[in-house]
């Protein structure tokens, strides 16, 4: 016998079913009045330092439907990349960004969006610097547990070639996967990024 | 020394893999490429924690917290317990969100079909924040089994769903919670997408006499483990890969 480590096991995950939506965005599904807006919905306050953009795209399954039950989360960097989170000891991040954002995709057609700013460049442990880059964390019936990916943006094409993360990708084809590309559109810059669940346009999906 | 180091590598043969057959809508969601492995970055283990602010006073109560002209129908429960990571530390500050059917196993949503009633009085909602053990409570009414559209007469054994943050974007995490002592659960594609029989008994709630107050409400007992974290510092490979 040797000592005992006395670790417990992480709880083990369920899919988050086709209601998702009551539970973690409930005005946007018609349950008003408990809570006064759905977490994670409004990203910025009026002095968000930054470039403002809007990430939108759709869900694919398999068979190239898109997913009008998904539910997105992000989670990035500010414009500084400092994050907003006690576990970031770099400084203090833009108080005015939450960093986080959740959508549902429309129930109608299977798009997300959401308002957001262009992140800055957030150093990897070994202190190189990572391309600006957007977690994403992707849940929904039929999805078992949840999946982490990263958006990176197209148009950062220098930023991207020194990124330690995209570096290590040995299929350089499936590269594209994780790139969101500029669209034209009023306003802000408009960033799509489709995530492909299978196929051969499968998004990498990272296990972190 | 905190714990500040990166977080244990995810069993991943403890979670149900992706495909499950059984399941039938995971067969097209379902990645079939092997995930990158990527060492924990910033990115991953920083997050978002949200402050108590954030709720209101009945966000943890859905008995009362959608009611329009009474209590809602159903057996009062009290769920209760603590959040954890794999050290068996507490877990302060964690944003818990529940999700679930009525007494009569209906959701309030526009995609449901069952018979069932929608109760005028339950949303189905509700959340809360760990305090600095971790612990959390809420109080509602058990939900009811329901059927689904899988197989061609699947039912879903009663539960609720958690959705939990911890301190890193790498805890984030969306399970369910049974019940003790009811046999469907053993029947539901759903729980048969975890492979391991011991890793589902640890979403079963544990009814709590001792907890449950007499001519008001039982309690039910719920502990969830997040991942846990090194301790140890010395892992930064200063010299780069």
């Amino acid at each position: 016998m040797v000592q005992a480590l006395h670790r417990l096991k992480e709880s083990p995950s369920q899919t988050a079913g086709p209601y998702v939506h009551i539970g973690c965005t409930p005005n946007h599904c018609g349950i008003a009045g408990v809570y006064p807006t759905d977490l994670g919905a409004a990203m910025l306050g009026p002095a968000a330092k930054g470039e403002r953009i809007v990430v939108k795209g759709h869900v694919y399954d398999g068979g190239g439907a898109p997913l009008k039950d998904a539910m997105i989360e992000i989670w990035q960097a500010d414009a500084a990349g400092l994050y907003n989170s006690p576990a970031e000891k770099r400084g203090a991040s833009d108080p005015d960004f939450a960093g986080f954002g959740r959508q549902a995709t429309d129930g109608a057609h299977g798009e997300y969006r959401l308002e957001t700013i262009k992140p800055g460049r957030v150093p990897f442990p070994d202190g190189r610097l990572m391309a600006p880059h957007i977690t994403f964390w992707i849940t929904a019936r039929g999805i078992n547990i949840g999946l982490h990916t990263r958006m990176y943006f197209a148009n950062e094409a220098e930023a991207n070639m020194q990124c330690p993360v995209l570096m290590r990708v040995e299929h350089r084809q499936r590269l594209p996967t994780l790139l969101a590309s500029r669209e034209p559109g009023d306003g802000a810059p408009n960033y799509r990024f489709d995530i492909h669940l299978q196929g051969d346009r499968e998004t990498i999906f990272f296990d972190i | 020394m905190s714990d500040r180091g990166s977080f244990y590598q995810r069993d991943r043969a403890w979670h149900p893999p992706a495909f499950t057959p059984q399941y039938k809508t995971s067969v097209l969601r379902s990645p079939q490429k092997a995930p990158l492995s990527l060492e924990n970055t910033l990115s991953e283990m920083t997050g978002p924690v949200f402050g108590r602010s954030l709720l209101g006073e009945l966000d943890n109560d859905l008995i009362h917290n959608f009611a329009k002209s009474g209590d809602p129908i159903g057996p009062r429960i009290l769920v209760y317990g603590r959040v954890l990571d794999e050290n068996g530390h507490g877990v302060s500050g964690a944003l818990v969100e529940v999700w679930q059917a009525n007494a009569g196993g209906r959701y309030r949503h526009k995609k449901e079909s069952y018979l069932a009633p929608l109760d005028p009085n339950f949303g189905g909602c509700g959340r809360a924040i760990t305090d600095e053990h971790g612990a959390y409570m809420f109080r509602t009414i058990k939900p009811g089994p329901y059927p689904w559209p899988n197989r061609v007469n699947d039912w879903r054994p009663a539960h609720i769903h958690f959705s939990l943050f911890g301190h890193a974007f790498a805890q984030r995490l969306i399970t369910q919670m049974y019940f003790e002592g009811d046999p469907m659960i053993w029947q539901c594609p759903i729980v048969q997408t975890i492979p391991d029989r011991g890793a589902i008994e640890t979403l079963v709630a544990a009814l709590d006499r001792s907890n449950s107050i007499h001519m008001d409400i039982l309690a039910y007992k719920f502990d969830i483990v997040l991942r846990g974290r090194r301790s140890t510092l010395f892992e930064n490979r200063l010299e780069g890969n």
